[in-house]
């Protein structure tokens, strides 16, 4: 069964359709990057699936769960999911270890031992453990992207959700972001990438989604959708973002 | 001229200022929770048409659109009238409190809007509640924001209490400024009374600011310097 269904997903904002009809399946532990030109609804359509955004139609499961349900118990279902933002959005009046470990104490209800031995077990997990009492602002971007990555594997996630991780990175600091998130898609995580990263695409990513103007435009393995894309506008994205981003395409 | 200071005013002024710390502390502490959740409301209470963000707003516009002198007097003289007698203390205490509580509500309110959205964001993202996430993450910000506007508030309201003395008539219950204009009605040396009570107030002032920075730094974020600084 998929680990997570999306269901004909519409969102509109003012006069805008953002998201005109936006269908995936996840099986577990598969790997999907979207790509797509900004503004064509990629962040919306993340934020709908753990409905940070509400959506205005559309259906979304995560296994026999409907996220999307009147009744739906929502802080119960985000605990489930984790995101990770563009820009971070570490808790910046609380260090490393706090951030990991908010959470585990007031959504896990979990003991102040036992959630201090597993956030400290998830900061070294993406190789943090040292910086474990240190301030957001006292962290470089790429560590404070690793901490919130962190943040979010506290709650044994069913699925994670990357909105642009490494776009607000300086060049140097995406490798160390990226490498622990090609050991997580090793591990078996189920997750969706929306990034321009296509050397990440090329190498994790069971699928790409091609997203254009608030649809799907094309999906399919990577090496499928480099060499012979079936829509012509796919190939020409690829070409481009490969060439922008340092990847031989 | 010939300036005379008599040691003999100390005792009573300085019950006077006992009385004057007291009214301050106690408002600015009343009118610190009752404006955090005016402010909480304005922010969170639902849109512009929700009963409890009107009613918000309706009081926050009331008490600071109108003289604290004018609600005090309302307060000591009018209430009675409806079977509510409160003494020179108590009134100048409530009138105080719901006076700054509006103000403070503001500041508050600044504050709280100062707080970045995505903290908000991923908090929800990891599972809390909306209340959980203000209590936790948004809140805890605030507060550190909310400490320069408030010690102005604080020194404000340090010397508007005078005003007390305006319906304070027996003597245990005159404030700083009402112990000094009665010495001086009895021996004339205005000057020295209200210069010697004035820089009482002065450094009543620069006590309490030299506390809230002392707790101002004891809250700082390690690394969120000042913007700008050395620029």
């Amino acid at each position: 069964m998929a680990l997570l269904r999306v269901e004909d997903l519409h969102k509109r904002y003012g006069h805008e359709e953002v998201l005109k009809g936006v269908s995936l399946t996840l099986a577990a532990g598969e790997t999907k990057v979207v790509i797509g030109p900004s503004g064509t609804g990629k962040s919306t359509l993340l934020r709908c699936i753990n409905r940070l955004t509400e959506p205005d139609r559309g259906r979304v499961w995560l296994g026999d769960l409907e996220v999307t349900a009147r009744r739906a118990d929502l802080n119960k279902i985000r605990a489930q999911i984790g995101f990770v933002f563009q820009d971070f959005n570490l808790f910046t009046h609380l260090t490393a270890l706090d951030n990991v470990r908010l959470g585990l104490l007031k959504v896990r209800g979990m003991g102040r031992r036992e959630a201090t031995e597993r956030a400290m077990a998830e900061l070294e997990r993406v190789g943090l453990k040292a910086k474990a009492s240190a301030y957001p602002a006292q962290l470089s971007g790429g560590q404070q992207q690793r901490v919130s990555i962190a943040r979010a594997l506290a709650m044994d996630p069913k699925l994670m959700l990357f909105d642009e991780p490494t776009s607000a990175l300086d060049p140097e600091l995406i490798g160390e972001v990226l490498a622990v998130m090609i050991q997580l898609a090793k591990e078996g995580m189920t997750m969706i990438v929306v990034t321009h990263e296509m050397g990440f695409a090329r190498s994790v990513a069971d699928e790409i989604v091609f997203m254009e103007g608030g649809v799907i435009v094309e999906q399919g393995p990577p090496e499928v959708l480099f060499r012979s894309p079936k829509v012509p506008r796919t190939g020409e994205f690829l070409r481009k973002i490969s060439e922008l981003y340092g990847e031989a395409g | 001229m010939n300036l005379v200071f008599d040691p003999s005013w100390l005792p009573r002024l300085a019950q006077g200022i006992s009385l004057t710390l007291q009214l301050t502390v106690y408002c600015m502490a009343l009118g610190a929770g009752l404006g955090m959740v005016l402010g909480l409301v304005r922010v969170y209470g639902g849109g512009k048409f929700s009963p409890l963000y009107w009613l918000a707003s309706a009081y926050v516009h009331f008490f600071r659109g109108t003289p604290l002198l004018v609600q005090l007097l309302t307060i000591y003289y009018g209430l009675p009238t409806m079977g509510i007698v409160l003494g020179p203390f108590q009134a100048g205490l409530v009138a105080m409190a719901l006076n700054t509580a509006a103000y403070q509500a503001e500041y508050f309110r600044g504050a709280i809007q100062s707080v970045k959205a995505g903290q908000m964001l991923a908090a929800r993202a990891v599972g809390m509640s909306r209340t959980q996430a203000v209590r936790h993450v948004i809140l805890p910000q605030a507060l550190r924001l909310v400490i320069p506007p408030w010690s102005n508030e604080l020194v404000y309201m340090l010397k508007y209490s005078s005003i007390v003395s305006m319906t304070a008539l027996r003597p245990e219950t005159w404030d700083l400024f009402g112990v000094g204009r009665q010495i001086a009605s009895r021996n004339f040396r205005y000057f020295e009374v209200y210069t010697l009570v004035a820089l009482f107030y002065l450094a009543l002032v620069l006590l309490l600011t030299l506390a809230l920075r002392w707790v101002e730094k004891r809250v700082r974020v390690p690394g969120l310097g000042t913007p700008g600084r050395g620029i």
